[in-house]
């Protein structure tokens, strides 16, 4: 008696069922990556971001000037944070990330308004992600002109009719014709570090574990420290390669602005190669199997791109994702290349981002360190 | 060279070494036996530091077995059970490897010494991977003492190798011993046990017996009767079945039976005496390790603490 082919069939099935079921990594990968995917994909991305951070700088008191505040205040498009008196004081705050948007009412404003001068309103807005300058550009407008229509009544009513009575005048900071890959490539020196470092890692260690070299390695003197140091090494290097080809692809073939200093980047990128590894690391001292190391990278390289800012306006993510994101390495990093890329950052505006990767790489050493011992099981 | 004493390893609730004493000299091969899973690599992973014992003591030439591990490292081989080489590098850049981690001076030299010595000068840039299991083993033994360690400690180096390059490795283990390294091997293979200078027997983690051979077996006090006869070797389940018989095994055609009492070894194949002549032997290092296995408790279920 021989077995029919859908008894052998039932014989793998058999066993792929066992030993899938034996390998909890695999089987809770299955059941959170959907949820992680559903929750990032329906919550947390926004095409339409709201919310943005906006300044208002208010150099005049006027009553047209208060309501367009408030016009402003009440889009949901909007969160004014800042208000600031002294002018230059907006473009400091758009300068270091803290803002999206800057809206100038001049001195005089509502004077001009009312002497039929059509005087400017200044947006300056902070075009570094064109996709989420959009949209919020054109809720301006409108803003603008709602707030004008309910105040130019009796005889200012002829101001509202005809062309509009101010002059809407828009300032893309940094990428002045809001083309999108000034955004993403920068961006994308940082979603490659990440894929390569910290995956390359993760299975380099799992990979000496499982083959069983891994006990070699220990008993001879060399220190968890030094293996560490050791496969790290050639990772940057691999690191630095990817760096020149993004960093001269950017330059020749996507012509992208470079405002900031080059040894600001590069001391930026091998704080964050050094500290993606870190990451990769860690995650091999708790992986058992390179299937598992592979799996939690992916658990982390997903989340990077989604919420990192990379792919979708951060700013647009709800506080919870946007939480999320800050722990994120890459995060930080894709601000940084922003900033000294498009923004010209300095040493000391990178001084914030270049702190939170420096404390994660602290971390991540001092947990690599102590889970990875000189001593077996 | 080797002085241990009490060394306890627990593993979740189970303990795997339990209370192990164990001294071996300079220049001395050890054989270190035991059945599968009876704590014999976990003892030799703690005597060269891979592993931190939950309790005991001892040293390892001179150094504390706790606060030393480093140094001991640097001055121990240790080869591992699973080839533990790197199967993606060559075998010259395997023994190369080992020669800067423990910063050998003449490297070159040294490792051109080794390859010449293994007998793979003109296979040298193969691959490790895609050696067969005889030249992994002797590669790796040659990856383990490219330092000159003072002590060599292997671990079942000679599972799956065919006999002829186990007697070579044999030679090799007793010429490493005569230039007075210090050798601790185990192992399963009862002819190997046979090969060391002295022997410790280990089961379910507790030791059960050391010294030389002869020491072992006699104190063990078996006693063993050889039995040759038409199906003498069928016999085995029915006399072991009889009263002051441990054993009865098939031997061959023959039949080996053993027990603590000759008088009652005697009186228990009488039945049997007309068919088949049974004339005293001595016990095997087997019948004793059998024996001595079937006598200790079975502590390797686990148990939950």
């Amino acid at each position: 008696m021989s077995a029919t082919p859908l008894q052998r069939i039932g014989a793998m099935v058999f066993k792929e069922v066992r030993q899938m079921l034996r390998d909890r990594g695999t089987v809770g990968m299955m059941l959170v990556m959907p949820l992680m995917q559903l929750m990032i994909f329906g919550y947390a991305i926004n095409n339409d971001p709201r919310g943005l951070p906006m300044a208002i700088e208010r150099g005049d008191n006027s009553v047209f000037a208060r309501s367009i505040d408030a016009a402003l205040r009440n889009t949901t498009y909007f969160k004014v944070t800042e208000l600031v008196e002294s002018p230059g004081a907006g473009e400091e705050l758009l300068q270091n990330g803290k803002v999206q948007f800057v809206v100038t009412i001049p001195a005089d404003f509502g004077r001009d308004l009312v002497r039929g001068r059509r005087p400017q309103l200044l947006v300056t807005a902070d075009a570094t992600d064109p996709a989420a300058t959009g949209p919020a550009i054109s809720a301006i407008s409108e803003a603008v002109s709602t707030a004008l229509g309910h105040d130019l009544i009796g005889p200012l009513g002829s101001r509202a009719e005809g062309p509009s009575p101010v002059d809407l005048v828009l300032h893309r900071s940094y990428n002045p014709e809001g083309i999108t890959s000034h955004n993403v490539v920068p961006g994308l020196l940082a979603i490659v570090l990440s894929m390569t470092m910290v995956m390359l890692t993760a299975l380099s260690v799992t990979r000496e574990v499982e083959q069983g070299t891994m006990e070699n390695l220990l008993a001879t003197p060399l220190r968890p420290f030094e293996v560490m140091v050791g496969k790290i090494v050639p990772y940057l290097a691999i690191g630095v390669v990817q760096l020149s080809v993004i960093l001269l692809a950017a330059r020749f073939l996507f012509q992208v602005p470079f405002a900031g200093p080059l040894p600001l980047l590069l001391g930026a990128t091998l704080l964050f190669m050094i500290t993606s590894l870190g990451l990769g690391f860690t995650l091999s001292t708790l992986a058992q199997s390179q299937l598992q190391a592979m799996q939690m990278s992916f658990f982390y390289i997903l989340p990077s791109v989604l919420l990192s800012g990379f792919a979708f306006p951060y700013r647009g993510m709800p506080v919870w994702a946007q939480t999320l994101a800050e722990v994120l390495p890459t995060t930080h990093f894709i601000r940084l290349v922003r900033g000294i890329m498009l923004k010209g950052w300095g040493l000391l505006d990178a001084v914030p981002e270049m702190g939170v990767l420096a404390g994660m790489l602290v971390l991540l050493g001092v947990i690599a360190v102590r889970r990875y011992q000189d001593t077996v099981a | 060279m080797i002085d241990v004493r009490g060394l306890t390893k627990r593993f979740g609730g189970r303990t795997v070494v339990d209370h192990v004493d164990l001294s071996v000299a300079r220049g001395r091969i050890c054989g270190f036996l035991g059945p599968n899973g009876s704590g014999k690599t976990t003892t030799l992973r703690m005597i060269c530091g891979l592993l931190i014992p939950d309790e005991g003591e001892g040293t390892v030439l001179g150094l504390d077995l706790r606060t030393r591990r480093a140094a001991i490292k640097a001055r121990v081989g240790y080869m591992t059970q699973k080839f533990g080489l790197f199967s993606d590098l060559t075998i010259a850049e395997n023994l190369e490897f080992f020669a800067r981690v423990h910063g050998l001076e003449r490297r070159k030299e040294r490792v051109a010494e080794a390859l010449e010595q293994l007998g793979l000068a003109t296979r040298s840039d193969q691959l490790a991977g895609k050696l067969s299991g005889g030249w992994k083993q002797r590669l790796a033994l040659a990856a383990c003492v490219l330092h000159d360690p003072e002590i060599l400690l292997l671990d079942e180096p000679t599972a799956g190798v065919d006999p002829q390059a186990r007697r070579e490795f044999w030679e090799q283990i007793h010429d490493l011993a005569a230039g007075g390294m210090t050798v601790l091997v185990s192992t399963h293979y009862m002819d190997e046990a046979e090969r060391c200078h002295e022997i410790a027997y280990i089961a379910y983690g507790r030791m059960l017996a050391r010294g030389s051979i002869a020491e072992v077996v006699a104190a063990s006090g078996l006693k063993a009767l050889l039995g040759e006869g038409p199906g003498a070797d069928r016999l085995a389940k029915e006399i072991e079945a009889r009263p002051g018989v441990a054993m009865a095994a098939p031997f061959g055609t023959a039949l080996h039976v053993c027990g603590p009492d000759l008088a009652a070894l005697n009186a228990a194949v009488a039945p049997w005496a007309d068919r088949i002549r049974f004339r005293e032997a001595s016990p095997s290092l087997e019948d004793v390790f059998i024996n001595l296995m079937r006598g200790a408790e079975d502590n390797s279920v686990v148990v939950q603490a």
